[in-house]
């Protein structure tokens, strides 16, 4: 399988070998076969339902493979997830930050989980925009604030792989260039990103996986990817 | 393991200072009940065994409404999520939210025991008071323990409310026949009678098979 | 995976032994000295105490191999035994209530330990099935239920001690006649009843895990003969539906 240019000799990011879920006798994800070598991109599409948001937890560790074989940073999943954990970066639906405490304490006891000093918090926060509103609590923000505290959150501790579900829905284009330096192109760790804006997607990306009901209907470099490719993996 | 645990409970000490759910409905619940007794007996003070019961039934049912709030943070804010995927060992959870259960009962019976004392009961408790502390902090450890569990069982699950206290009720009755018991000639009408010391057994036994037991079984509620 | 075997021979003997234990009871085993004909009930009450006891332990120890192994045959076998060993202890509280009544008068008693126990562990394992059933997710299903049998078997002899414990020393045992002092024919019915509902209680077990598991079986073969949106999907139930 052709590869992208890499640093030598460093493992996949993710090798995933037909990898399945279910839930109960609905199957979410079937026979999902991809190698994404480390620090590089690969932008999932697929329509709802298609088993994006399963993948996502299945890389982040949250779920178990019921079928194949999962790899993410070189640890087996289930069986060696403790050598991944704190390495993989989640940005979810959910900001998974206390809607009561105020930023910095969300992002410090996130800090002090992973073993993070607190001046990253401080640091990060200033790069995002959010040292002024740093102390008031997460339930007063916007949506696009909260998204770039969620952000911070995701990327405080230096993950090696970014979970990236439309990072940049919410944020308007100052938020955007704020958070492009920590998970933009060039920001250093591998990323899966999904994304329903199939332009920004393909450029993002140096791969591309296409969903359809749970199964793998399309993977390739992004680019020998066209647009009409992607918007058919919507019909 | 240490500083994990120390930063879930001070995560959840800044919750509760924050938004006041946990302890203040306890409280109120507990002095409200002691009113109710005090109308449903039609007695306007109790001794002995009669004590004994009101306290600890009273102090259980409101532990029954800090468990249902234990994990609803975890539950609807994303907070497992976040957690799991920390480098740390997962049972920390469990025991930074049996202490935060652990204290928060405390903090409620610092000042219901004291209410009760006042509101409902006969004799003076002044004498008895070291053994009443031994009691109730053997007993908080177990309503501690099978509290976080059954909290943790139960959040996930659709009736959260409903199962919570169902299913903690019955396997705290060991707890409160322990309690009460060893309570009851501490509270005697005519001063305060032999402290039962075997009840201090059967608690420490409880706790220490199901805290045992918690500790074994809880990573399996948290996985997927 | 068969559960199966054994069964017709199991069955036999189950019948023989509870028709023997019955015989024993009307026709060999002597009145008691004290309460007379009603003691009798006594071989039925504590047999079905002894089984639906140890029934739910091994629902505890099956939920055990269940979260060690993540086999679902395990989980199916622990609700089994569950479900049967509620059954029966159901039995022994209307049996034990019967008692209560011809010998006392009244329909309940506070001072009989194992009536008192039973009524908690009934209050305890009614809320398995409820449980099991407002959990949507079928694995995650099976593992809380899990959780819970081992927590409840584990608080079954922890409860018994603390009740026996507490009414020993308000009020004297007043309906217990096991134990040492039994006469030679009490103790021979007594030791047949316990063995045939042991039988009883293992029989059933099996049936109704042959049963389920051929059910779940059939549906997993229809399932490929119909492709995956060829049958309707399964609807919610307490009852493992995977293996």
């Amino acid at each position: 399988m052709a590869t992208a240019a890499t640093t030598a000799g460093s493992a996949p990011a993710v090798a995933l070998e037909g990898v399945g879920r279910a839930y109960g006798e609905r199957v979410a994800l079937r026979e999902i076969s991809f190698t994404l070598p480390a620090g590089a991109t690969v932008a999932v599409f697929g329509a709802n339902g298609a088993g994006k948001t399963t993948l996502l937890r299945i890389l982040a560790g949250l779920l178990r493979p019921h079928a194949g074989r999962a790899t993410v940073l070189g640890a087996e999943l289930p069986r060696e997830a403790y050598r991944s954990r704190g390495r993989t970066g989640l940005l979810a639906h959910e900001p998974l930050l206390y809607r009561d405490l105020t930023v910095r304490e969300n992002l410090r006891f996130h800090a002090r989980l992973h073993g993070v000093g607190g001046g990253r918090v401080e640091a990060l926060c200033e790069q995002v925009g959010l040292a002024g509103r740093a102390d008031d609590p997460v339930r007063t923000l916007s949506r696009g604030m909260t998204q770039r505290a969620a952000i911070c959150r995701a990327v405080l501790h230096a993950p090696e792989l970014l979970l990236l579900d439309e990072p940049f829905a919410n944020l308007d284009p100052g938020g955007a260039a704020a958070v492009a330096p920590l998970i933009g192109r060039g920001s250093g760790p591998a990323r899966v990103l999904i994304s329903h804006d199939a332009e920004q997607g393909l450029a993002e990306a140096d791969w591309v996986l296409g969903l359809r009901g749970g199964r793998q209907a399309l993977w390739a470099a992004a680019a020998d990817v066209a647009l009409p490719d992607v918007r058919g993996l919507y019909v | 393991m240490r500083e994990t645990v120390a930063a879930l409970i001070r995560k959840d000490l800044q919750l509760e200072r924050r938004s006041f759910e946990s302890v203040p409905a306890m409280l109120m619940f507990s002095i409200s009940t002691f009113v109710l007794f005090h109308f449903g007996l039609d007695r306007g003070s109790l001794a002995g065994d009669l004590a004994a019961g009101v306290l600890w039934v009273t102090l259980l049912l409101a532990a029954v409404l800090g468990m249902n709030r234990l994990f609803v943070a975890e539950r609807e804010q994303g907070g497992f999520d976040g957690f799991l995927m920390a480098p740390v060992d997962r049972t920390a959870l469990f025991v930074a939210k049996a202490a935060v259960l652990f204290g928060f009962l405390v903090a409620v019976e610092l000042v219901a025991v004291p209410a009760f004392v006042v509101l409902l009961l006969e004799p003076g408790i002044g004498q008895a008071l070291p053994e009443l502390l031994a009691v109730l902090v053997l007993a908080d450890a177990g309503i501690a323990v099978v509290g976080t569990l059954i909290g943790a069982l139960g959040v996930q699950t659709r009736a959260r409310d409903l199962i919570i206290p169902v299913i903690a009720l019955p396997l705290l009755v060991p707890v409160v026949i322990a309690a009460a018991e060893a309570t009851a000639p501490l509270l005697a009408a005519g001063g305060a009678g032999d402290f039962p010391v075997r009840w201090l057994g059967v608690l420490a036994l409880y706790d220490a098979v199901f805290g045992l037991l918690a500790y074994a079984v809880f990573d399996f509620l948290l996985e997927e | 995976m068969t559960f199966g075997r054994g069964l017709r021979a199991l069955s036999i003997a189950s019948a023989v032994l509870v028709t023997g234990a019955f015989a024993l009871v009307f026709f060999y085993a002597s009145n008691d000295a004290d309460q007379g004909f009603v003691q009798k009930i006594f071989y039925v009450h504590v047999p079905l105490a002894i089984v639906a006891l140890c029934g739910f332990v091994a629902g505890g120890i099956f939920g055990i191999k269940h979260l060690r192994s993540g086999e679902r045959a395990d989980d199916l076998r622990s609700y089994v035994a569950i479900h049967i060993s509620l059954v029966f202890a159901v039995g022994v509280l209307i049996t034990g209530s019967i008692w209560a009544r011809a010998s006392w008068g009244h329909w309940w008693l506070w001072d009989e330990p194992t009536l008192v126990s039973f009524l908690i562990v009934f209050l305890l394992y009614a809320c398995y099935q409820p449980l099991r059933f407002s959990i949507e997710d079928p694995e995650r299903q099976a593992r809380y239920a899990s959780v819970f049998a081992i927590v409840a078997g584990a608080f079954v002899p922890l409860n018994f001690l603390a009740v026996r414990m507490a009414e020993q020393l308000s009020h004297p045992r007043v309906l217990g006649t096991t134990g040492g002092s039994m006469p030679g024919d009490m103790r021979l019915t007594f030791v047949v009843a316990l063995v045939g509902v042991t039988c009883l209680f293992v029989t059933l077990w099996k049936y109704e895990l042959a049963s389920k598991s051929a059910s779940i079986q059939l549906r997993s073969l229809r399932r490929r003969l119909a492709g995956d949106d060829g049958l309707a999907p399964l609807t919610r139930s307490a009852a493992p539906q995977q293996l």
